[in-house]
């Protein structure tokens, strides 16, 4: 790999915000996105509290101009997407450009509605509810939107797809075939996951409490974030003033088991210390991690320590921003590196709401108010999920 | 940057493990939809945790482990899958019993074991593989990604080892829906047949492909992987000039290609397409066939990996592969897989 790939745009949708000023004030007050569902459709709706976002398909798609039967995560992921290039401000039309997403649910919205009619009668429920169930499907929809042919690939490693998916874009305009990748990741709330998860017996019923030593599990949320990777020539040729770069990245697999992660943290801390070497940075050059941190008690014990174990008791600032958006599966690598750019780019850290006591076996404190006039120069993003992947990511001030 | 293929594991709807010469005996279906051959499993895992795999699992899994033990690396570096479905069997299950008991009373485990992810990591699992474990889902290119990613990583370290694999299953859920999508043939008496009939529809088919790919040669090694490229809804134009390119880079003429493995389908609204290209770029060069083999599936271009790099091992082109003869050497074989129109992808498989 030679040269920097540079971020030149960056667009986020969550339950905190349709655009990065309203993402931005949410931190700053300390707004969360976490309510009682309004749209899903489930019987869990008053009982299991998520990180939604208000607008409908149809108000979605009607902001969009597009046709409302595509699924919500394509509908998210095309916000999000178009958000980035316009940050961007490039004609993507004229250079090698691709896009690579990810996501773990796909069109799952529509095949549930598809699968009460089908599942009476195979001849029944429409077809068009199921056509764009394919993860891939999400990708095509975005990349015909964006006019991006060149490239197009869809990453699912459960709950650290996006960064993977930005990991691969960097690598492909370093091995230069690409000069442009629009990466990042999308996901709708779904029954099939709402319910999923709620079978593991890890969903909190309350806003969740991400790192707190009372922390009861996880609230799941949805919404899209992707970032505008481009190389260097691109940079120069359309006199980019870039923020950021991305200087390292890593991914691991835990090999533990299929949902739980070790006590150690080996996948975890394997993540972060190569990424690190990528960077050519030690631990204490990082000055601000954004966590994973589900508030599973199984995922912040296990990064924790991960994290522990890298940089002793000299902790730099960190924090999930879970508790503000809930956790979006494949989308939040994508969410959060859209963060992680944004402390760069207002030499801000994020705040972990609903934190009281540190995780008695750790002592971590994180950041709970938002912090800006800082020195902000290099962010690492944590996403890790089930089957044991692990993927870190840094992001560094040009 | 040449990349090797030390191990090849294969499980198709023909008989493509254990020790079978070159698909001398084609299995024909009579119907819609070709299931695999599967293995006796026990040998590859514990009889306890093949209970709770589903089949996808079982077949990536053994498939992962013929090609480890091809090629004498036990844990490799990484772990690369590309499957265009996914879990499907375990997405249906979780799916139905959720819609049937009003989202009361679930087993999390078909749930756990629904993402995409999940047989790549349970290979790393039972490796205990804790490096690179990616998995690509895009459609008729996953497997092509899956290729890619391990090519950029060993350009930069040669010397590591990656298990890269294509698989898809078929459900009896997924057959179902698929099918009143009308992509299938409605009459088929028998598979080996598709070629000679001409109509709408094509077979529906799974796979599991494991390849264990070095950046390193050794003594052993026959078959190298050139490259791999991907169009997506490229005009014809494109196409061909992209075609024309792809080989300029690897030093080729579409002359030097010894065998085209077309992955025609045998659908004739996209075939036509496929026959362009072969009749305008490669007028007098060798062709084979293989999907009245494996069927039509995301990730079939695996079965055509697996193909063209036992002939090019074997120096054999079996009978029920031959569409156009070939008559020289098999050095330079290119698998171009067209996918219901929007997909292209090339790989080029050499000799070494």
């Amino acid at each position: 790999m030679k040269g920097r790939v540079h971020v030149a745009g960056i667009g986020v949708i969550s339950a905190i915000g349709t655009s990065i000023p309203e993402t931005l004030a949410s931190f700053e007050s300390q707004s969360s996105g976490i309510r009682n569902i309004t749209l899903l459709d489930s019987i869990h709706h008053d009982v299991l509290p998520v990180g939604e976002i208000a607008w409908s398909n149809e108000e979605l798609a009607d902001r969009l101009s597009i046709e409302p039967y595509v699924t919500r995560t394509a509908l998210l992921g095309i916000y999000a997407a178009r958000e980035a290039v316009n940050d961007a401000g490039i004609d993507l039309r004229k250079w090698r450009a691709g896009l690579i997403s990810a996501t773990t649910v796909g069109g799952m919205d529509k095949t549930e509605g598809f699968f009460i009619d089908f599942l009476k009668n195979s001849g029944s429920g429409r077809l068009r509810n199921v056509v764009n169930h394919e993860c891939g499907r999400s990708t095509e929809i975005i990349a015909d939107d964006l006019g991006l042919d060149r490239f197009i690939s869809t990453v699912n490693t459960a709950c650290s797809s996006s960064v993977n998916a930005i990991a691969l874009g960097v690598r492909l305009i370093a091995h230069g075939m690409l000069d442009i990748v629009v990466a990042g990741g999308t996901d709708s709330l779904s029954k099939f996951t709402l319910n999923g998860f709620n079978s593991l017996m890890i969903l909190d019923n309350k806003p969740c409490r991400p790192f707190d030593a009372n922390r009861n599990g996880l609230n799941l949320g949805e919404g899209a974030g992707f970032v505008v990777l481009v190389s260097d020539r691109v940079k120069h040729t359309c006199g980019l003033r870039t923020e950021s770069f991305v200087s390292g990245f890593a991914n691991t697999n835990d090999a533990f088991h299929q949902t739980a992660s070790s006590p150690e943290g080996r996948g975890s801390f394997g993540a972060m210390q190569q990424a690190l070497a990528m960077s050519r940075i030690k631990p204490g050059d990082i000055d601000y991690i954004n966590l994973h941190g589900t508030g599973t008690l199984n995922n912040d014990l296990s990064e924790g320590t991960a994290v522990k174990r890298l940089y002793g008791d000299h902790f730099p600032r960190l924090s999930s921003t879970k508790a503000f958006t809930g956790h979006t599966l494949g989308a939040s690598g994508g969410i959060e590196a859209v963060f992680s750019i944004l402390a760069i780019r207002n030499q801000c850290v994020l705040p972990n709401l609903r934190f009281e006591n540190p995780i008695p076996e750790l002592g971590i404190q994180p950041q709970v108010r938002y912090e800006s006039g800082l020195e902000i120069v290099h962010v690492m993003s944590n996403s890790f999920g089930f089957g044991g992947n692990c993927s870190s990511i840094i992001f560094s001030k040009e | 940057m040449a990349v090797y293929v030390k191990g090849i594991g294969n499980i198709s709807p023909q008989k493509t493990w254990g020790d079978t010469t070159l698909l001398s005996s084609p299995l024909a279906y009579v119907g819609d939809r070709l299931s695999c051959v599967e293995p006796d499993y026990s040998q590859f895992v514990d009889i306890r945790q093949l209970r709770r795999m589903s089949r996808i699992l079982k077949m990536g899994v053994a498939a992962g482990s013929m090609a480890l033990q091809e090629s004498g690396i036990k844990v490799p570096d990484g772990i690369i899958t590309g499957t265009g479905y996914g879990c499907l069997e375990d997405t249906g299950i979780f799916l139905s019993k959720m819609v049937e008991n009003n989202e009361n009373a679930l087993n999390p485990t078909p749930f756990i074991q629904s993402t995409h992810n999940t047989i790549g990591s349970q290979i790393a699992l039972l490796l205990q593989c804790q490096g690179y474990n990616q998995t690509y889902t895009q459609s008729a290119f996953s497997f092509e990604n899956a290729l890619l990613d391990a090519t950029l990583e060993l350009k930069d370290n040669p010397a590591k080892s990656f298990l890269v694999g294509g698989i898809d299953e078929i459900t009896d859920l997924s057959h179902t829906i698929q099918h009143r999508f009308g992509i299938f043939r409605d009459r088929s008496v028998s598979s080996l047949d598709l070629f000679n009939t001409s109509t709408d529809g094509t077979l529906n088919g799974e796979g599991a492909s494991y390849f264990v790919l070095s950046g390193e040669k050794g003594e052993n090694d026959t078959v190298c992987l050139d490259s791999v490229a991907t169009f997506y809804k490229p005009g014809m134009q494109y196409l061909m000039d992209g075609i024309e390119n792809f080989l300029e880079s690897a030093s080729l003429k579409t002359v030097d290609i010894d065998l085209l493995l077309i992955g025609k389908s045998g659908d004739k609204r996209f075939d036509s397409e496929a026959e362009e290209v072969s009749s305008r770029l490669f007028k007098s060069c060798a062709i084979g066939l293989f999907k009245h083999l494996s069927g039509e599936y995301p990730t079939a271009s695996a079965f055509a990996f697996w193909l063209g790099a036992r002939i090019i091992q074997t120096q054999h082109i079996p009978q029920a592969v031959i569409h156009r003869k070939a008559t020289r050497p098999q050095r330079n074989i290119l698998v171009y897989n067209p996918y219901f129109g929007e997909y292209h992808s090339l790989i080029l498989l050499r000799s070494c």
